[in-house]
């Protein structure tokens, strides 16, 4: 396995399958740990953090749900692969940002993605499609498990697993879920809703990852609070939570298929025009298409479009996977045309 | 449209910014929108946040709170305010008092209900869940106001305590 596969291939958590997959794209589990008595990332010298992910790395080693893994130090990684793994969602810019001794490790299919050395030690992330929190903890916890079998991670009783931001501290979880919500967004109730699950102490982000306006109508939900809950019992509140909005998002596209169909069928065929025959488009205005289209799919009024392949154009629309396929470097005004012809393509427009 | 900024490379970068109800919006190329993203970061980060939670922030800064540091790491507990991020496990324990504050502000609770690493030997394991059961409601029988249940449940959990250290 290389980067290359990873490029030619669709992540697991991109296949459009699982429950309420017409409104959850993907659901992600993100576990953080530290060694105990080692300086975390941001206080260890250069010499340190290398000694920690030699551990980290010999420990890896010896799990057998790794073998098959693609370990990548970030320093090894020229800047369009770097921002190749941020868009596929595999580790954040923070990681990118200062490469020494960070690296990343990868399973085949994407599920699973871990930062060693990013803000803590180890961040252990499961992908999945469709809503299945429960099954992405189970598979990080494992992974967790066998890891902490060989090292030695920083815990206490009273605190959990210790943390190099107090607001990980605990069990550490991050659990997320990526809404496609453009009914909500048209019926104009998308604030309130967004206002709802602020009170509830759940932080909301958009698609494109941490400090990002939400676009394309995708908003990632996750909780923010670590301690004091078990694992579970956090997972059941998002659920909970998660199962609200859909049923919101399901009553606001029924309704305005009942009393607004011609206007919401131009819509969609109007976006699904653009992207089919245009000759330079944005990022911007492609993310925006894409949602009308995929909700003309979840709908059944565009027929003979897969979801998985709205669901891949979402990620292959973005700067370095365009330059990837191209194989060179593009300026923006390059990757707009490159853009639309891959949309062309991918849309069997002209 | 070119850069607001720098006037030179094209605007592929949109931000719109609220200040005081007044809406403008700014084209930026993507180095400056880079260089902005940074300062905007330095304005409102994490460690603002942190510091606006911490009750510690009101009171004057005293001569012990300066000097306050973690013996393993040698992070400083003013550092620690500046940046919110702690430098090792073992800051947990030299902060201890001022972080037991902040993580109750920050979830609500500080008692760890959950998982444990796999090398703390099983029994253990389990006496430190039912452990943690029992401070999670005395936690809440506090809570509730209910000082007799609070009572029984402090007494058993010094029991357990008690046992532990002999075992």
């Amino acid at each position: 396995m290389n980067l290359d596969d990873i490029i030619n291939n669709t992540g697991e958590w991109l296949k459009g399958t699982g429950m309420y997959s017409n409104i959850v794209m993907s659901s992600r589990i993100r576990l953080a740990r530290n060694l105990a008595k080692r300086p975390f990332p941001n206080k260890a010298s250069k010499k340190e953090v290398m000694e920690t992910l030699a551990s980290i790395q010999s420990a890896m080693n010896e799990i057998n749900f790794f073998k098959k893994s693609l370990f990548l130090r970030i320093n090894d990684l020229d800047n369009v692969d770097r921002q190749l793994l941020i868009e596929r969602h595999l580790m954040s810019h923070e990681h990118a940002a200062n490469p020494e001794g960070k690296a990343l490790v990868i399973s085949p299919e994407e599920m699973l993605a871990v930062m060693v050395n990013e803000e803590d030690h180890l961040r252990i992330q499961v992908m999945q499609s469709g809503l299945n929190l429960d099954d992405t903890y189970k598979m990080a916890s494992s992974i967790d498990t066998a890891l902490s079998e060989k090292l030695d991670f920083a815990y206490s009783m009273q605190w959990g697993y210790l943390t190099a931001c107090p607001t990980n501290t605990g069990t550490a979880i991050r659990g997320s879920v990526m809404l496609h919500l453009p009914a909500l967004v048209m019926t104009k109730q998308i604030n309130k809703v967004l206002a709802a699950v602020s009170k509830l102490s759940f932080a909301s982000r958009g698609f494109y990852g941490e400090g990002t306006q939400a676009s394309g109508n995708i908003y990632q939900i996750s909780n923010q609070v670590a301690l004091g809950h078990s694992e579970e019992e956090i997972i059941q509140n998002i659920n909970g939570l998660i199962r609200q909005i859909i049923e919101q998002e399901e009553q606001a596209r029924q309704a305005l298929v009942l009393q607004n169909r011609v206007m919401l069928e131009d819509k969609i065929f109007r976006s699904y025009g653009v992207l089919r025959h245009s000759h330079i488009i944005s990022s911007q205005e492609t993310v925006e298409l894409l949602s009308m289209v995929r909700l003309g799919v979840d709908l059944d009024i565009i027929k003979n479009v897969d979801r998985n392949a709205i669901n891949q154009l979402f990620i292959m629309i973005q700067p370095a996977h365009l330059q990837k396929i191209e194989g060179k470097k593009l300026s923006a005004s390059e990757r707009d045309v490159r853009r639309a012809s891959l949309l062309r393509q991918k849309l069997g427009g002209h | 449209m070119q850069c607001d900024v720098c006037g030179k490379n094209k605007a592929t970068v949109h931000l719109t910014e609220i200040v005081d109800e007044q809406m403008s919006e700014m084209h930026l190329c993507e180095e400056c929108a880079r260089q902005k993203s940074v300062q905007m970061e330095q304005q409102f980060g994490l460690a603002d946040l942190l510091a606006g939670l911490s009750d510690f922030n009101k009171q004057p800064k005293d001569a012990d709170k300066v000097k306050l540091k973690c013996g393993f790491c040698g992070l400083s507990y003013d550092d620690f305010r500046k940046f919110g991020r702690l430098g090792c496990s073992e800051c947990y324990e030299s902060f201890k008092i001022h972080l037991s504050t902040l993580l109750k502000k920050i979830h609500g609770s500080n008692q760890h209900l959950g998982k444990s690493p796999a090398r703390i030997p099983k029994e253990e394991r389990k006496r430190i869940e039912s452990l943690q059961g029992l401070k999670m409601q005395l936690q809440q029988a506090i809570q509730m106001e209910d000082f007799e249940k609070a009572a029984g449940l402090r007494d058993q959990i010094r029991q357990m305590e008690q046992k532990g250290e002999v075992a």
